[in-house]
């Protein structure tokens, strides 16, 4: 970009609003890193067969580690009478729980068989809690397809726990979203460096670590598909700390620029800590993105993330997005990467995959990131494509991981001029 | 409910889209929820399919519930067919979609849409994949198939190939190629790579050649009831099996019987070097034809004794338990893996032949295993030829099954040199991918004391033995002397040999083994 053109953001562009088929994942899929996460937590989804499918197809082999997650299979005699739900769940709740004893936390998660047949899970959840406490906490929320997508599963999550946080009155920073071991303890060393703290997270890595909020809590989120979390936190008197997410190196920069203020910290301090770790991934990124600079990328709807790296792809690595699908556009939280993403691509909302898909095509675009159910069938069209869910389950946040975020759009960029000849030519 | 981990099958709504995604000019409209479009993958990714499922989701969401979902579905059919110009379609409901009640069949007639629309009534909540696959099948078939005058020459059809399929791609070529050495062509393979002009011209064929029952049977057996098509009851999996097929055929068609080229399986199985699998203790479980057709081929072809066989699909419940009875071992039918593993635990085979889920419990148990078949990961979709069907499927059985195992010359050193220090048991077979590990410890220092075995005390990690959860009786113990005589036999018998000794003991009434029981209990088991 040149100096003299003064920038225009894409805070005012129009937003491209679709309602039609859509190719996403249900928020059941959260559960696959969410469990990971909370270390003893049980994820109970009450639903069909074809949940455990799902969950089956996308947790692919990690399935058989133990996995702290099942399905209930709703079966035929479940749907003739409801009042028999309740007893069929608390006899398969106890059976788990004297399986597994180590559970601390138990999640009811909803489905769309449940939903749809009206299955109060909230009190099922309240009444268990009753029984089972107090070794065992028992909460609930939905991950079905017609209330969440994809990601919204965690949002959804995390939400319910928020009620049943304890109270405080301590001035603490919370910071909200999962985030892999390794990056989260990145996170919380440059924090502890800046002056910042006591620092709690949520979700926290085990149930006796909780973290407690009040009207003095501050909490900022680490991820962009946190809106109801977000709101229940409000509700229970915190302040949000408004920041772009910490993506890049710019965008981990203005997330702990804007810790810094909302905690009176200081700047220059906060910057002396921020320095070495800042230089190291621009050059990182620097190297990945000789690969990327000048490309086109067109994004459909997955996670919430799109807008958030389609910016880092913009301004740290040269990119020029074509469009940026989002399966739902959280006006407040993405506020201040809009105003970050460089004037020029469509942004839209929701999904009709077939009229997107056609744009995909007419767009032709240098990388298009995607799910894995249009991943092969648009490389076999002659289209370059970065599958999306590896950008969930990856870190990816702050500066230690800026590279590798840029290397997963560099990647397939560099194997298809690796296996294309007249590419190398 | 029931609470669950692991599903063998997903739910019927996936079997009508392997027939769909199987099939070319044919589109099927789906009403279901956000979210259930992660079947796609299944199909983009394990099988690596280059195009999209020929599948339109309603993809409806909750603020639509309260609205009118009726008309969403119906929209959704008259989009799909004005975009994709199906010669048919085919429209049901998903599990959630099940549950509000919009009548996809009834509405999608109500659009008078100029091609055949053909209604799907899949029950979710208490039938599974396979049956979704062999009833939509079926209602193609039906609704499509008309009386047409026998070709000239004889032809059959091939039916059952579906996509997701194990291994159906290699076996559709393997039969095609074997039934043209009987001079019989294919009239036309079903649904895999078959439109629905395809299966109007199903009448044309002699007789029909059911591939899989789980997927077609109900098909063939309409076929043969209106059209007077003859079907073939023998599964060609394996040698024996292929020779009976062909006899099958012949007998159905007059045909002269092909020669037999390219066969390599039987004399692998003969040559010396098969000697040592006789009666390597087998444990079977996969759909019902591949379990059953394993276990002909286990106990009559390569010589291995089968311990156990079971199924998911219930569908093949019968014929399994008459094939489990001839084999004198109890059929197993369930759906529930964690009674697999139990039941593997307690058999301690030397190999299992099963799903995706009974290779990763032989992981865990330590135990050798080879695929044979569905559910299955993207490994088994290979790049190769690879059909298990024919006499080229025989020679590929051979080859998977047999790798796993420690081969013949292998087996004999490592019983050889089981002392040696580089060269012990515990290193595992040379081939699995495990590090071999040097033994930790001073060779001297027990040998004096253990009277042989110079490490009494430890147990390498990934024996057998340390997987059987309980002795016989609970109260049976093992004296040192004992214990170290064990430890002496090969580790790839070891966990029969121990289960056997706990056994005799309890049956004695002996509460403490010795090195005498240990003897006593081998020569009583002596085969």
């Amino acid at each position: 970009m040149s100096l003299d053109t003064p920038f225009r953001s894409c805070t005012d562009t129009p937003v491209l609003k679709e309602r039609g088929q859509r190719e996403v994942f249900c928020g059941l899929t959260g559960i696959i890193w969410l469990h990971r996460k909370m270390q003893d937590a049980f994820f109970l989804v009450v639903g069909s067969r074809t949940c455990a499918h799902l969950l089956q197809a996308a947790a692919g082999v990690m399935i058989f580690a133990e996995p702290r997650f099942g399905t209930a299979i709703l079966e035929e005699k479940d749907l003739a009478g409801l009042a028999d739900a309740n007893t069929e769940l608390d006899r398969e709740v106890a059976r788990l729980l004297s399986r597994r004893p180590d559970i601390r936390q138990l999640f009811l998660v909803g489905s769309c068989p449940s939903e749809v047949i009206k299955i109060d899970l909230a009190r099922a959840a309240e009444r268990l809690d009753g029984i089972h406490a107090p070794n065992v906490r028992v909460l609930n929320f939905s991950g079905s397809g017609i209330e969440t997508t994809f990601t919204e599963g965690e949002d959804a999550c995390l939400a319910a726990m928020v009620p049943a946080l304890p109270a405080t009155d301590a001035a603490e920073l919370l910071v909200v979203g999962a985030l892999p071991d390794v990056v989260e303890d990145q996170m919380l060393a440059l924090l502890a460096a800046m002056g910042a703290g006591p620092v709690r997270t949520l979700p926290a890595r085990r149930s006796t670590d909780l973290p407690a909020v009040g009207a003095n809590t501050r909490f900022i989120l680490v991820q962009p598909f946190l809106g109801a979390t977000h709101a229940a936190l409000i509700k229970r008197g915190a302040v949000p700390i408004p920041a772009p997410f910490p993506f890049g190196a710019e965008g981990s920069t203005l997330w702990f620029h804007a810790v810094a203020d909302a905690l009176g910290l200081d700047r220059a301090k906060v910057d002396a800590t921020l320095a070495a770790p800042r230089a190291r991934a621009q050059k990182s990124v620097a190297a990945v993105a000789e690969t990327l600079r000048g490309k086109r990328v067109f994004f459909f709807p997955d996670s919430q993330l799109e807008i958030p790296l389609a910016r880092f792809l913009a301004r740290e690595c040269g990119m020029i997005p074509v469009e940026v699908g989002t399966p739902y556009l959280h006006r407040e939280l993405m506020a201040p990467e809009l105003a970050l993403l460089p004037h020029g691509p469509t942004i839209s909302e929701g999904q009709d995959v077939e009229l997107q898909l056609d744009r995909a095509r007419a767009a032709r675009a240098d990388l298009t990131v995607c799910g894995l159910g249009l991943a092969n069938p648009l490389e076999a069209e002659g289209l370059t494509t970065k599958w999306a869910i590896e950008l969930v389950f990856t870190p990816v946040h702050f500066y230690e991981q800026a590279a590798d975020l840029a290397g997963l759009f560099a990647r397939p960029l560099r194997r298809h001029a690796l296996l294309t000849p007249e590419a190398a030519e | 409910m029931k609470l669950t981990l692991w599903t063998y099958e997903g739910p019927p709504h996936v079997g009508a889209m392997r027939v769909a995604t199987a099939m070319k000019g044919l589109h099927y409209v789906l009403h279901a929820p956000q979210g259930d479009t992660y079947a796609d993958l299944l199909f983009t990714m394990i099988e690596r399919r280059n195009h999209r499922p020929p599948v339109t989701y309603t993809t409806f969401q909750a603020r639509d519930l309260g609205a009118d979902t009726a008309n969403l579905f119906k929209d959704a059919a008259r989009d799909a067919f004005t975009r994709f110009q199906p010669q048919a379609m085919i429209v049901g409901a998903s599990c959630t979609a099940e549950l509000i009640q919009d009548d996809p069949g009834g509405l999608a007639e109500a659009l008078n849409l100029p091609c055949p629309v053909i209604p799907l009534d899949l029950p979710s909540y208490s039938r599974k994949e396979n049956f979704g696959a062999d009833e939509t099948f079926f209602q193609i078939v039906k609704v499509l198939a008309k009386p047409l005058p026998r070709s000239e020459a004889v032809t059959c059809n091939l039916i059952g190939p579906t996509a997701l399929g194990f291994r159906h791609r290699d076996d559709v070529t393997e039969l095609t190629r074997l039934l043209a050495t009987m001079g019989i062509a294919v009239n036309v393979c079903a649904p895999l790579d078959a439109t629905p002009a395809d299966i109007a011209r199903l009448g044309a064929a002699h007789f029909n050649v059911l591939m899989y029952p789980e997927t077609a049977e109900t098909a063939a057996r309409h076929l043969e009831k209106t059209l007077g098509q003859p079907f073939t009851r023998v599964v060609p999996i394996g040698t024996h099996a292929t020779r009976d097929f062909l006899a099958e055929v012949a007998t159905i068609t007059g045909l002269a019987l092909p020669p037999e080229t390219g066969l390599r399986q039987p004399w692998y199985a003969a040559s010396v070097d098969s000697t040592y699998l006789t009666g390597k203790r087998v444990y079977i479980f996969g759909d019902g034809t591949h379990a059953i057709a394993a276990a002909r081929i286990a106990a009559k072809e390569i010589g291995f004794e089968v311990v156990g066989l079971g199924a998911y699909n219930r569908e093949q419940a019968r014929s399994l338990r008459a094939a489990a009875k001839a084999l004198g071992v109890e059929p197993l039918i369930t759906d529930d893996y964690l009674e697999v593993e139990a039941e593997i635990a307690r058999l301690q085979p030397e190999l299992i032949l099963g799903t995706q889920m009974e290779r990763h419990i032989a992981k865990r148990l330590g135990i050798p295993c080879a695929v044979i078949s569905a559910p299955v990961h993207v490994q088994d979709f290979p790049a190769r030829y690879s059909p298990q069907m024919g006499y080229e499927g025989a020679n590929v059985i051979f080859d998977t099954w047999v790798h796993p195992l420690v081969m013949g010359l292998e087996e004999h050193l490592l019983t050889m040199f089981r002392e040696d220090f580089e060269f012990h048991d515990a290193a595992g077979p040379s081939h699995h991918g495990a590090k071999a590990s040097a033994r930790p410890e001073p060779l001297v220092a027990m040998a004096g004391a253990s009277g042989g075995d110079i490490f009494p005390e430890r147990m390498p990690e990934r024996m057998p033995e340390r997987m059987t959860a309980e002795p016989v009786t609970g109260e049976v113990i093992w004296l040192a002397d004992a214990e170290r005589e064990l430890k002496k036999i090969p580790f790839f018998v070891r966990g029969k040999a121990k289960r056997n000794t706990e056994k005799f003991a309890a049956d004695k009434g002996v509460t403490a083994i010795s090195v005498d029981t240990l003897y006593e209990a081998k020569a009583h088991y002596a085969r």
